[in-house]
């Protein structure tokens, strides 16, 4: 199971603003954030805090050093959020445009329901990661749960490791890239041909997590949807 | 003398009470299709409901006020608990969420003017936020569903306040389906889905699961946006001693309490008549939980399912209720079901009156739609005039309830104003039988 795992940054460089979470309230710093249309920030101390970073709007940068709980980077447009630790339930779920990146593992429901920009995992990631996914790519360098990508409407999830039991249930349009095995497909989920198409996306993908130059796009299988159900016939009951 | 002796030994055809013809030709839909009939509108069949309490009105010992002259407030401010910014609407009366997709433009656009004409709330619903629903809206809850179709932060913070919808009456626990024939093109933009595919909506939110989850989401959506707007939960009424209670925990600002007549869009018939608590029932256990909690008044209780008059608005603000919310009745108001449409939903084989083929985007009336010609059909000014007239009538209608009742306020009635005419009522509205002063469950002495 390939997991690339970074160890807990502590240090962070001078010319960034620093939010001391042992000291302010959540309230105040994601206002902070939320504020700030330009620079570089540092959260330390975050202590597993819920719905950091949400809501953010401006192009900023936002550094956090340790682990976080539920809702981290929740709904971002346009932030970059670095999380120098591991991530509960639902970060950068919703997420409109922007990058987070997890550099720990990550719990469920990661990237759900996300439309756009990208979400790096390093680690793993648990349960439901792609839920309900609306166009966000995702990039995990572990492995990942099961029920990833149900009911996946748009956008891409890499994965290196492994995925787990249905895989792709009951998907739309969005694009899988699994390079190690997969326990079970979903429903209506099916492997599909790579064509070069996929590869150079997959390469895009890659590079665009930062590690294109190490990876082989031919070891991936591609998943996707097999549409038989997106019409509701009754000869279809069987499948649900 | 033959005929005469015929006509003593003959038995006239008797229509089963178990196997009445409706359930016969039920029978004969289902072995003929393979498949369970699927409709919009609400619980159809009879229930115990707000017909049956009656308001006592004034008496020697109650003082009325004088109709036409002396004050009888109405207005009602909802998200006092957390939000900076409680909304406050003139009437006790809002529309409650139904999408753009189930719902056609035009329609959207009415129930926006029709409410915001008289100083009350519309709500989005299933497919996010249109550019004529905000605009007509002066005030616009914005729903976050389990699909999250259309969600984007930046309409959240375009509303006036979030409801964030667990379930609805007419199918607590239940999803929905949108067919194809409804899936415009720009329905499926909204909702990132190619169109004319039939389009699922979850029913389990994609990340969060229990109340403590739900807490925490309440969080999020309060830090995205600045603490500003108020947070409703909206329950179908399942178990509204138990939700109530857990949605004050979450932290909601309002609770929203569906009874099984609220309508919907299109799900199951055996759904709609066989799961939740008729509107009636469900109202004192959620105004228990608010008591036993210091809450009441201060997390404010919406109630919906089956509100058509003002005695119904007057009925439920007794029991307990903040505010109530209507959905098909607004529908009604726009023009759905009219007969002047009769030839049109003759050819659909069924009469004005009738009509709850919702999901299927052929409706006459042009509001359950999204034919670009039958959307025609639909003026929004006019519509949306109906709506405002329809919501003027109810609000006149509950505060010549409460004036007779000595109210100057409807948030003044009361359990107490109340008898039931069945046993039923009097035990599900906790108000004794009419002419007794027993109420079914508790004891004289209680």
């Amino acid at each position: 199971m390939p997991s690339v795992r970074m160890g807990i940054k502590t240090a962070f460089d001078a010319r960034n603003t620093s939010l001391d979470m042992a000291s302010l309230l959540l309230r105040q710093v994601n206002e902070t954030l939320q504020k700030a249309e330009a620079g570089a920030f540092v959260v330390s101390n975050p202590r597993g805090a819920h719905a950091l970073a949400a809501g953010l709007t401006g192009p900023i940068d936002v550094t956090i050093d340790g682990h976080v709980g539920y809702y981290c980077g929740g709904m971002n447009q346009k932030a970059s959020i670095i999380v120098n630790g591991n991530a509960g339930t639902g970060v950068a779920e919703n997420m409109m445009s922007g990058r987070v990146h997890v550099k720990g593992d990550a719990s469920q429901s990661a990237g759900a329901t996300g439309c756009g920009g990208l979400l790096v995992i390093d680690g793993n990631a648990s349960s439901r990661l792609g839920i309900s996914l609306r166009g966000l790519d995702i990039v995990v360098k572990g492995s990942i749960g099961h029920m990833a990508a149900f009911m996946a409407q748009a956008g891409n999830i890499v994965v290196l490791g492994d995925a787990g039991d249905a895989l792709g249930d009951s998907i739309y349009e969005a694009r899988l890239f699994v390079r190690g095995k997969v326990k079970s497909l979903g429903t209506d989920c099916i492997a599909k041909e790579m064509r070069e198409e996929h590869r150079t996306l997959l390469r895009g993908l890659l590079d665009a997590a930062g590690i294109g130059h190490e990876i082989d796009v031919a070891e991936f299988t591609r998943y996707g949807s097999a549409r038989t159900l997106y019409q509701f016939h009754i000869e279809n009951l069987g499948s649900y | 003398m033959a005929d005469d002796h015929d006509r003593w030994i003959h038995t006239p055809p008797r229509e089963s009470a178990t196997f009445d013809r409706a359930t016969i030709a039920e029978i004969h839909r289902a072995a003929a299709t393979g498949i369970y009939d699927i409709r919009g509108f609400g619980a159809k069949r009879k229930l115990p409901h707000f017909d049956d309490l009656l308001f006592l009105g004034a008496s020697i010992s109650r003082y009325p006020l004088e109709g036409y002259r002396e004050k009888c407030g109405t207005n009602v401010v909802l998200g006092t608990r957390f939000a900076k910014n409680p909304i406050e609407i003139k009437i006790p009366i809002t529309i409650a969420g139904m999408s753009f997709g189930s719902l056609s433009a035009p329609a959207k656009e009415a129930l926006g003017r029709g409410a915001s004409a008289v100083g009350t709330s519309t709500t989005t619903g299933d497919g996010g936020m249109t550019a004529e629903e905000r605009a007509a809206s002066s005030l616009l809850v914005y729903q976050y569903l389990p699909s999250r179709y259309g969600m984007e932060p930046d309409q959240i913070r375009k509303a006036d306040a979030i409801e964030i919808v667990i379930g609805q009456g007419a199918k607590p626990g239940g999803g929905g389906m949108l067919l194809g024939q409804k899936i415009s093109d720009r329905v499926a933009k909204m909702r990132t889905l190619p169109a004319g595919i039939d389009q699922r909506s979850a029913c389990r939110h994609p990340d969060w699961t229990g109340p403590d989850d739900l807490e925490i989401k309440i969080l999020e959506l309060r830090e995205i946006t600045g603490w500003e707007k108020p947070i409703y939960v909206k329950v179908g009424a399942a178990r509204p001693y138990y939700d109530t209670a857990l949605a004050v925990k979450s932290g909601a600002d309002v609770v929203v309490l569906d009874g099984m007549q609220g309508g919907t869009a299109a799900t199951q018939d055996v759904f709609i008549e066989h799961c939740g608590l008729p509107t009636l029932a469900a109202i004192r256990p959620a105004v228990k939980a608010l008591t036993e909690l210091d809450m009441h008044r201060k997390v404010q209780l919406v109630v919906s399912g089956g509100i058509r008059s003002g005695a119904d608005v007057a009925k439920a603000l007794a029991l307990g209720a903040d505010a109530v919310s209507i959905g098909t009745a607004a529908l009604i108001a726009l023009g759905d079901n009219h007969p002047r449409w009769e030839e049109d939903y003759r050819k659909l084989g069924t009469t004005a009156g009738c009509y709850d083929d919702w999901h299927e985007g052929r409706d006459p009336a042009g509001i359950t739609t999204q034919d670009p010609e039958l959307t025609k059909r639909l003026d929004p000014v006019a519509a949306g005039k109906r709506l405002a007239n329809y919501l003027s009538v109810l609000t006149l209608e509950c505060q010549t309830i409460a004036r007779a009742n000595g109210k100057s306020h409807v948030h003044n009635l009361e359990p107490e104003d109340l008898v039931a005419l069945t046993v039923e009522a009097a035990a599900m509205a906790g108000v004794p039988l009419a002419g007794t002063s027993w109420i079914p469950g508790r004891s004289l002495q209680d």
